[in-house]
């Protein structure tokens, strides 16, 4: 049986990497909820992001700098997808969505590939994210505690976005009915082309923040598209809050049995997921009848 | 299988012998193609090994073509079962459990097919993007448990090397198959004999409500099609394919790939598919020789080589927005042109001794004198919305019977009730004395009774005759039959009630056209044709005029007449004029209420519905 401390260490190990988790996923999550689209091309913009953040990062030495250009390159490359490309594709089959942002996630993986080269990178801690933590009698890297404060203040930020402001009531009313709210005489494009560049940013910028927990490589896309798949699974496809008590669920899930054996530790998450899709299919937060 | 072929092929004698070579063109393409491919390809710079591997994608596609180009089924998770097979005919091979090659592929197939219906049971529970996301989440779980549970029998990260050789004993005789052409001969005939169960498989009435189930899954649940079924077992069938795929693959290769697992496994499956063509069957294989062929020549470019994938990708993501039914679908279509949609039911069956559709027989053991359907206190809550309350009602045999109510008076919604498409808050619909509530709108249309919709709920890429059929099969079926290696042609008297039906609502003329290029009347009119083709004795009519012009009003109000002998009806209009001469007793909602029921002369007296709806119409309609 491990030890009290290892197990409060992965307790909180897995609150660090399940908020990361909602955060990536909360960029999926609005973009299906408000757009109807589910975007394959998710865990392709946080390879994006992180790669576009490492490069910054080597260039300024500021990790700030390298967050701020992660977020932006993702909205820039989710911008120009959205008006160059999605926008043909609201009016078209599920299939057809999927398909073409599927497509899309292997262009961008295999342009990074082809600047960075398909080799591992190791993106060094930020100064002042060096050494350890101590809380209480808990010894903890102190930038995966800095990275849990970052991942919960932006999804603070985000929760205030679209329940406090009238862009996010517009959002969330589009999510209801898009037809309706254009009604009204709101520019539902434009709210489109917003919500997806913010889904894309969540993604690149989540890139970022990970980048110096893992190793960077362009193959990362797809482990990132499984988990966030995984999250919105569990927490309901479309609900903000189902992404984040998905996410923490997934990251307690993936830390807790990785303490036992760390090979079982993904096994497990698709074991929950199959109970919610037996038990409650449409997911935690999710809503009847929604597809 | 062959032989099986053979059989069909003599049975129907009634049938020109050209119209049969005709029908099994494509086979015969396919088998030559075979037969030629390596005395040509080489030539082209194929060699033996890139076309065994061309067609055990070419097989493996064909399982997922059933799954996503006829069922419309999109998976991103078909690599689970390629891995499962592969790994569990090559373990058993390597392990000496199982000796004979043939066995341990058969064991592979079956184990493959079981991991189908456990994951075909846990995705098929959503639709849509929920299926893509967990059938591609799934995928990935196999590839955890290959490198982690059964790490000790796959090899985890190294996979299973040394699978021995095929070879295939006859108890006299033992044939060894070496690599290069006598490889390819061996895959061929599994292709080829994959090829012509699919082919069945397609042209089954299995096939043809899977079509259905794609074009429009709601509706072929209300016409009596137990879909969840449908698509689990195309699901498992796809795993089949999958599963010995993946075992041709370990024993072509001698070595089982642990990638077999992973996410570009399944991913290269889609985008071959999509490339090739989906719903062709062929599409897979055409897509395969694209994708492996320019692999191949690419990595000859020194510059180039690299870059193939991002190539790829960008020809992919143009593929599927300007070119959907890629390089198979664009022959086809190609092909069809000039000439008319290929015909699935014989025109010139019998009509005249039909001229009256089959109508199902009542149940038996309802309870006589009961009336034919029944509603008692029906109720329906959204939230704090009552949109119909404390509704009783009740249709006699052979009653026509109308429903009118001013805008939002809960008529939709009583009557997805009455057709057990809405589960009720509170009450009860009994169906011939039998209880129906709840039991959802399959069994209801099974029992004999259809609902037409206020907006068409068709199959709009298959032609009239096939959207008839649709309906025709449920009743001749029932709700699920597994009759996948059946031919359509020989289920008995189908044609004669496809025709009848047609003719019924007056589309003989348009037999063959597609729905999509149908102008709106005419779709109307099918529309009453679908719920009519179930044989449904009783038939509900959701405002069955709606958005017709005045020529057609007369025309269904004239088919509504003819269609009364051996059915009760209810209809749900807003046309008062045809509604009056319609109907034999009016049932009037208002504000989810019944307020008065009558015969049309006491509706139109009742002062309450004059003031309610009559009278009172301007004020509710700009309210």
């Amino acid at each position: 049986m491990p030890s009290m401390s290892l197990f409060l260490s992965q307790l909180f190990n897995g609150l660090a990497t399940g908020l990361l988790l909602a955060l990536i996923s909360t960029g999926l999550t609005i973009i299906y909820g408000t757009l109807g689209v589910v975007n394959f091309a998710h865990g392709a913009l946080f390879v994006v992001g992180s790669y576009a953040g490492f490069t910054a990062y080597s260039l300024t030495d500021s990790f700030l700098i390298a967050i701020a250009a992660g977020a932006a390159v993702a909205l820039v490359v989710g911008l120009v997808v959205e008006r160059g490309l999605m926008r043909m594709y609201y009016s078209r089959p599920d299939e057809d969505q999927i398909l073409v942002t599927f497509g899309l996630g292997i262009i961008l993986v295999e342009l990074v590939r082809s600047i960075f080269g398909g080799i591992s990178l190791s993106v060094p801690t930020p100064e002042w994210g060096q050494g350890v933590a101590h809380i209480g009698s808990l010894i903890y890297p102190l930038y995966r505690l800095q990275a849990l404060a970052i991942a919960a203040g932006t999804l603070a930020v985000l929760y205030y976005v679209l329940y406090r402001t009238s862009l996010g009531l517009i959002v969330r009313a589009g999510i209801e009915d898009a037809q309706m709210v254009n009604a009204l005489g709101i520019n539902v494009k434009r709210t489109f082309l917003l919500v997806f560049g913010i889904g894309a940013m969540a993604a690149g910028y989540a890139g970022v923040i990970d980048s110096p927990i893992v190793t960077l490589s362009p193959d990362m896309g797809h482990r990132i598209l499984v988990d966030s798949f995984v999250v919105v699974v569990i927490g309901g496809v479309g609900s903000f809050p189902g992404a984040i008590i998905g996410g923490i669920i997934a990251g307690e899930i993936l830390s807790l049995t990785s303490m036992f054996n760390p090979a079982y530790s993904h096994v497990m998450l698709f074991v929950v997921m199959a109970l919610v899709l037996i038990f409650r299919p449409q997911g935690l937060m999710g809503q009847e009848g929604r597809e | 299988m062959s032989a099986h072929t053979e059989q069909s092929r003599f049975s129907t004698p009634t049938r020109p012998q050209g119209a049969i070579a005709r029908r099994q063109l494509p086979e015969i393409v396919v088998g030559v193609c075979l037969l030629a491919a390596p005395f040509v390809l080489p030539h082209l710079g194929m060699s033996a090994d890139l076309l065994t591997r061309i067609l055990i994608w070419g097989l493996f596609g064909l399982g997922f073509d059933l799954l996503f180009g006829y069922t419309g089924l999109l998976s991103f998770g078909q690599s689970a079962f390629y891995g499962t097979g592969g790994f569990v005919t090559a373990y058993v091979l390597t392990a000496g459990i199982v000796p004979h090659m043939l066995l341990a592929l058969l064991i592979g197939v079956i184990i493959s097919a079981f991991a189908g219906l456990i994951i075909g049971y846990l995705t098929l529970r959503r639709t849509g993007i929920y299926f893509a996301m967990s059938t591609l989440a799934f995928g990935e779980m196999f590839y955890f448990l290959e490198n982690s549970l059964f790490k000790e029998y796959t090899g985890g990260e190294n996979g299973i090397a040394g699978v021995p050789p095929p070879e295939i004993s006859l108890g006299f005789t033992t044939f060894n198959i070496s690599s290069g052409w006598p490889m390819y001969w061996f895959v061929a005939i599994f292709f080829f004999v994959g090829y012509l169960i699919a082919r069945r498989i397609v042209r089954s009435p299995f096939g043809a409500v899977l079509k259905a189930i794609r074009g429009n899954p709601k509706r072929a649940l209300a016409l009596g099609h137990s879909i969840q079924n449908y698509k689990l077992t195309v699901f498992v069938i796809a795993a089949a394919y999958g599963g010995l795929a993946g075992g041709l693959l370990g024993v072509f290769q001698s070595y089982m790939p642990p990638d077999a697992f992973s996410l570009d496994t399944s991913a290269q499956l889609v985008i071959q598919t999509v490339m090739g063509g989906a719903g062709t069957l062929l599409g897979p294989v055409l897509g395969a020789t694209i994708w492996l062929y320019l692999y191949e020549g690419l990595q000859q470019v020194s510059n180039i080589g690299a870059y193939w994938k991002l190539i790829l990708g960008f020809v992919f993501v143009v593929l599927v927005t300007v070119f959907r039914h890629g390089v198979a679908g664009g022959v086809l279509d190609y092909m069809r042109r000039g000439r008319k949609t290929t015909k699935e039911i014989d025109p010139d069956a019998d009509t005249s001794a039909m001229a009256q559709l089959n109508i199902v027989a009542p149940i038996q053991g309802g309870r006589s004198g009961a009336p034919v359907l029944e509603a008692r206190g029906i109720t329906k809550q959204y939230g704090g919305l009552t949109a119909v309350s404390d509704v009783t009602f009740s249709l006699s045999e052979g009653e026509l019977r109308g429903v009118i109510g001013p805008n939002g008076a809960g008529k939709s919604t009583f009557f997805a009730m009455l057709a057990g498409e809405l589960a009720t808050t509170k009450g009860q619909v009994f169906f011939r004395g039998q209880e129906i509530t709840g039991i959802g709108v399959t069994a209801v249309c099974q029992l004999g009774m259809s609902k037409s919709y206020q907006i068409n709920q068709l199959f709009e890429s298959l032609t009239v005759r096939q959207n008839a059929m649709i309906p025709v099969l449920a009743r001749s079926r029932g709700k699920f039959r597994a009759d996948m290696l059946q031919s359509l042609h020989r289920s008995s008297g189908l044609d004669e009630q496809v025709n009848a039906a047609i003719e019924l609502v007056g589309l003989t003329h348009q037999a063959d056209t597609l729905v999509s290029e149908l102008p709106y009347g005419e779709k109307r009119r099918l529309e009453i044709g679908l719920a009519l083709a179930t044989g449904a004795n009783v038939l509900l009519f959701d405002e069955p005029l709606a958005g017709l012009g005045p020529e057609e009003r007369v025309h269904v109000v004239a088919l509504l007449k003819s269609i009364r002998k051996g059915r009760s009806m209810v209809i749900v209009e807003h046309d008062m004029d045809a509604m009056f001469e319609l109907a034999e007793r009016i049932t009037v909602l208002y504000e989810g209420r019944k307020l008065a029921e009558g015969t049309p002369d006491e509706i139109r007296m009742d002062p309450a519905v004059q003031a309610a709806y009559l009278g009172g119409m301007d004020e509710h309609e700009s309210a």
